[in-house]
């Protein structure tokens, strides 16, 4: 069995069937109560007081965010590539998920700015290039939607994708590279492990990460059988109207 | 509910804004395959006829 098997829209639905009950469940449970136990059971932090709290919203969205776009990035060069249209129809479906995460990392990110930083927003690095991923996410999903024949916007949404995946990058690792601003650096730094979180906090804010990770996957693999019925209806008529 | 002290707007304002939007978000992502499948079902079963 190959993975290339599920670049078969029948197949690819077959298997998404089969997921998706399994995953909407965790991830309303893991949702649920990473985000409950988080706002219920964990103490204000020293410094921060009750804003901590905000960091089950914030943390598991700005990860989901520039995760989506990467996971765009890889079924889009799976789009120019082997031009499998399930791939390209994943990335478009990625996208509004994509973009609400944004919203909510830079809506959560603002709020919790104000009382800390005593601004709502600063021109600061990280800020900067997530504002700039959010435009992507625009400009993405709309050049979806300016262009009637899904082949081509299919192949320019790509090339966006791969632009706009610099963005991606930058917001991960903006603080990395400057070296300054207001955001502060990584709390759960993936690739050395030098957490700085306490378990006390860690442990509901892994779950909800969790929880955001598999309600991205629910979400996504029910949008893409979306766009594969859009797309068929859309075939359909034109045989119609071709044989009419 | 916990006791949230001077940061309470902040904090439910996060969680009210991130939880409205995910609702949103998940609401209007089932409305629109509830939506494809019919169209789907509807234009087949026109093909079939």
């Amino acid at each position: 069995m190959s993975l290339w098997e599920y670049a078969n829209p029948v197949k690819f639905l077959g298997l998404s069937a089969r997921l998706q009950p399994y995953l909407w469940a965790a991830a309303g449970l893991c949702v649920t109560v990473g985000l409950v136990w988080g706002f219920f059971w964990t103490p204000d932090d020293f410094r921060q007081g009750s804003t901590v709290k905000i960091i089950y919203l914030h943390v598991p969205a700005a990860l989901m965010a520039i995760n989506a776009w990467f996971m765009m990035l890889v079924t889009s060069l799976i789009w120019l590539v082997r031009r499998h249209h399930v791939s390209a129809l994943a990335a478009k479906a990625a996208a509004p998920v994509g973009i609400t995460m944004t919203l909510i990392a830079l809506v959560t990110g603002a709020i919790w700015g104000q009382p800390m930083w005593g601004t709502w927003w600063a021109w600061d690095p990280r800020l900067t290039s997530f504002l700039i991923l959010f435009l992507f996410y625009l400009g993405y999903i709309a050049l979806w939607e300016a262009i009637d024949d899904p082949d081509t916007a299919a192949d320019l949404t790509s090339v966006l994708c791969l632009v706009g995946s610099v963005f991606a990058v930058l917001s991960r690792y903006a603080v990395n590279f400057w070296n300054q601003g207001l955001h502060q650096g990584t709390s759960v730094p993936v690739a050395t492990g030098g957490r700085t979180v306490a378990d006390v906090f860690w442990y509901p804010l892994l779950i909800s990460m969790v929880g955001f990770g598999l309600l991205f996957l629910a979400l996504v693999l029910y949008r893409t059988g979306t766009e594969i019925r859009l797309r068929r209806s859309r075939a359909l008529l034109a045989r119609s109207r071709g044989d009419a | 509910m916990p006791e949230l002290g001077k940061y309470a707007t902040e904090v439910l304002a996060a969680y009210g804004a991130s939880l409205t939007l995910l609702a949103g978000l998940v609401l209007l992502t089932l409305r629109k395959g509830r939506r494809a499948r019919a169209e789907l079902a509807r234009i087949e079963a026109r093909k079939d006829a």
